[in-house]
C-alpha cells in the first residue's frame, strides 16, 4: 500500500454529516448521501497509508485530521475533447463576414 | 465544549457573522423589515475615490474596453436596415485573478487587513475564491476558500475543479465539499474556529468594489464616443455584479443607460440536488441564483445583502447554455479573444439585442473572464457528454437544461427570453407578506418602492394583485 511521509503533499477526507444528520429541506437524493469534505495539505505525522487516519497542515497553517485519500493528488481536469459542433462555427462565421452585401 | 451540531451552529450564526464581518447591521434597521440601504452603503462602504485608490494599490481595475468590430459587422448583416448597435466589451479577464471578482474582493480584503483580522474566508465555487486568494496574497493575509465541488460519486465539475486549483495557486487552503446547502455550516465553523474575516460577496465593501466597473464603462465610453452607453449587459447571478455596476454608472452620471441583466436559463435543475449538480454546464450566471437572489436578496450569508438587483434592473433576459458556448466560440474565432464561457452569458444576449437597436447606439458587455483547462467549452461539453447530455446543433429553442445542449445553427438562431420583472416583484412581495403581513406604513411603502424600483402607484397595484 502506498505510503505518505511527513512533509508530503496529500489529500484527506472527512464525513461532515452522515445521511441521518443532514439538513432538513434538501432534495431526497442529497439527504441519502453523506456530506463529505476533501482538503489538501502537508502531512505532519511521520507516515500514513491510504485509508489511514492522517493529520495535515494546510496552506493557511491549520492542522486538520481525516482519512488519507491521495498522495500528491493530480489535477484531473483538462480541455476535454475537441467538439466538432463548435469547430464548424469559426469557418461559418468568417464566410458570412466575407460575403458581399449590406452591412 | 461547544455544541457543534448543525442546529447549534446555526443558532450562533448571527453572533459568528457579527464577529466575522464587523458590521452592526441592526444600526440600519427601520421597523419590521425596512432598512436604510443607502445609509448602510455610505457609512460602511467607501467613496468611489477611496475604492479606486484601494484597487490601484493591488492592481485591480482599469481594464481595457474593446470595440467588437467584427461582431458588430455580423449583427448588422443579420439586422434590418438601419439597425445593429455597436458592441463594446470590458475585458475584465485582465484583472489579477482573471475576472471582475478581483474588484469585489479588493475592498473586503483591504477592510479585513485594516481591522486587524489575520485571514479571510470565502464561501464560493466561483471566480470569487481566486479573487479573494489573490488579493489576500497582495495584502499578506491567510485565505481559506470553501467550495461545493463534488457529487456523491466524487465527480467534480471541471469548471469548479479549475477554480479550486487557481485558489491553491495563490496559496489558499481549499475546503472541497460535496453537494448541499450545509456548506454554510462548514463555512460558519471555519469562521468561528479561525476568527478570520468573512469576505462575503454581499457586504457593502464587496458591492462598492464593483462600482468602479460601472464607473469605468460610463466614463471610458463617454471619452471615446462623446456619450454614455445606451445599454449595459450584465451577467446576473447573486446580483452583486448588476448592483455594483449600476451604482457606478449612476455615479458617473449615466442615469439613462439601460441596465440589462442576463442569466443562463437552467429552469428545472435543482441547485441542491446531488443528481442535478453535474447535469449543468454553468456553475454561475444562471437562473438558479439569479431568480431567487432577485426575489429575496437576504438569503445571503450576511443579514443584509448589499446586492439588491430589483432596485436597479431595467430588463432581465435569459439565454440557453448552447447559445453561450456559441458566443464564446464566436468571440474567439472572429474577435481573437479566447475567454471563459460563463462570463460570455451577456455576450450571447448582446448579439440578439444589438440587432434591435439603431446603428448609432452603443451596447456594452461589461465583463469577460479568464479561460483555461476545465473552464472552457471543450472541457465542459466533453463533461456534459460523459454525463449523458445530448450535445448537437439545432434550434436553441429546443434546449432542455439537464437533457440537452443545443448549439445554434448560425448567429441568426441566437435569441433571448424576457423575464417578467413584475412577476419577480410579486414573488418578492409574496414572501414579505407572508412574514410581515400588511397594512404597511408610509415608511415601509417608501422602502418597498426603492426595493422594487417602482413608484407608489405601481406598488399598490402589485400589493393588491397578490
Amino acid at each position: 500500500m502506498e505510503k505518505a511521509l511527513k512533509g508530503d503533499w496529500v489529500q484527506i477526507h472527512q464525513v461532515v454529516f452522515s445521511p441521518g444528520e443532514r439538513a432538513p429541506n434538501i432534495p431526497e437524493e442529497t439527504r441519502k448521501v453523506p456530506l463529505e469534505l476533501r482538503v489538501k495539505g502537508w502531512l505532519v505525522i511521520p507516515e500514513a497509508r491510504i485509508g489511514e487516519d492522517a493529520v495535515i497542515k494546510t496552506p493557511a497553517g491549520r492542522e486538520l485530521e481525516g482519512r488519507l485519500v491521495s498522495i500528491n493528488p493530480p489535477f484531473t481536469h483538462g480541455f476535454g475533447e475537441p467538439v466538432p459542433e463548435l469547430l464548424e462555427i469559426g469557418p461559418e462565421l468568417r464566410e458570412l463576414l466575407e460575403e458581399e452585401g449590406t452591412e | 465544549m461547544k455544541d457543534m451540531s448543525f442546529a447549534a451552529l446555526m443558532d450562533r450564526r448571527n453572533e459568528i457573522m457579527k464577529q466575522a464581518v464587523g458590521i452592526n447591521y441592526e444600526e440600519f434597521a427601520r421597523g419590521r423589515f425596512a432598512f436604510a440601504y443607502e445609509e448602510m452603503m455610505q457609512k460602511v462602504g467607501y467613496t468611489l475615490d477611496e475604492i479606486r485608490a484601494i484597487q490601484r494599490e493591488t492592481d485591480v481595475g482599469q481594464t481595457p474596453l474593446w470595440e467588437m468590430k467584427n461582431l458588430t459587422r455580423l449583427v448588422r448583416k443579420l439586422a434590418p436596415a438601419g439597425k445593429g448597435a455597436r458592441i463594446f466589451i470590458k475585458d475584465e479577464a485582465a484583472n489579477p485573478s482573471g475576472s471582475f471578482k478581483a474588484r469585489r474582493a479588493s475592498v473586503s480584503v483591504y477592510r479585513a487587513k485594516k481591522q486587524g483580522y489575520k485571514g479571510v474566508v470565502s464561501a464560493t465555487s466561483g471566480n470569487y475564491g481566486a479573487a479573494v486568494a489573490s488579493q489576500a496574497v497582495k495584502r499578506n493575509m491567510k485565505c481559506i476558500v470553501v467550495q461545493e465541488v463534488f457529487d456523491s460519486k466524487g465527480d467534480g465539475q471541471p469548471e469548479i475543479l479549475e477554480k479550486g486549483r487557481k485558489c491553491e495557486a495563490y496559496g489558499a487552503e481549499v475546503l472541497q465539499l460535496t453537494v448541499g446547502p450545509e456548506l454554510f455550516y462548514t463555512f460558519l465553523r471555519v469562521l468561528e474556529e479561525t476568527k478570520f474575516f468573512n469576505a462575503s460577496l454581499y457586504t457593502p465593501f464587496g458591492i462598492a468594489g464593483v462600482e468602479t466597473l460601472g464607473y469605468e464603462v460610463a466614463t471610458e465610453i463617454k471619452e471615446k464616443e462623446g456619450r454614455f452607453p445606451d445599454k449595459v449587459l450584465i451577467t446576473h447571478a447573486g446580483g452583486g455584479n448588476l448592483t455594483g455596476t449600476a451604482r457606478g454608472l449612476k455615479k458617473a452620471g449615466a442615469e439613462d443607460t439601460e441596465i440589462v441583466g442576463v442569466s443562463v436559463d437552467l429552469t428545472g435543475l435543482h441547485s441542491a440536488s446531488d443528481h442535478d449538480f453535474n447535469r449543468k454546464s454553468f456553475t454561475t450566471g444562471h437562473t438558479g441564483f439569479g431568480v431567487p437572489f432577485t426575489t429575496w436578496p437576504d438569503r445571503a450569508d450576511v443579514p443584509r445583502n448589499a446586492a439588491r438587483s430589483l432596485r436597479y434592473i431595467d430588463r432581465y433576459l435569459t439565454v440557453t447554455q448552447g447559445q453561450v458556448f456559441y458566443a464564446t466560440e464566436a468571440l474567439a474565432q472572429i474577435e481573437g479573444l479566447e475567454r471563459g464561457p460563463a462570463g460570455n452569458t451577456s455576450l450571447a444576449a448582446a448579439i440578439a439585442l444589438a440587432q434591435e437597436m439603431d446603428r448609432d447606439e452603443i451596447l456594452v458587455v461589461q465583463e469577460t473572464e479568464y479561460t483555461g483547462a476545465g473552464k472552457h467549452p471543450t472541457a465542459q461539453l466533453t463533461f456534459a457528454r460523459e454525463k449523458g447530455i445530448d450535445v448537437r446543433r439545432g434550434d436553441p429553442h429546443e434546449e432542455k437544461p439537464g437533457e440537452n445542449i443545443i448549439i445554434p445553427r448560425g448567429p441568426g438562431d441566437l435569441f433571448y427570453k424576457e423575464m417578467d420583472l413584475d412577476k419577480l416583484r410579486k414573488t418578492y412581495l409574496k414572501a414579505l407578506q407572508k412574514n410581515h403581513p400588511g397594512p404597511y406604513s408610509e415608511e415601509e411603502k417608501e422602502f418597498l418602492t426603492e426595493e422594487l424600483g417602482v413608484d407608489q402607484e405601481k406598488l399598490e397595484k402589485l400589493l393588491n394583485s397578490n
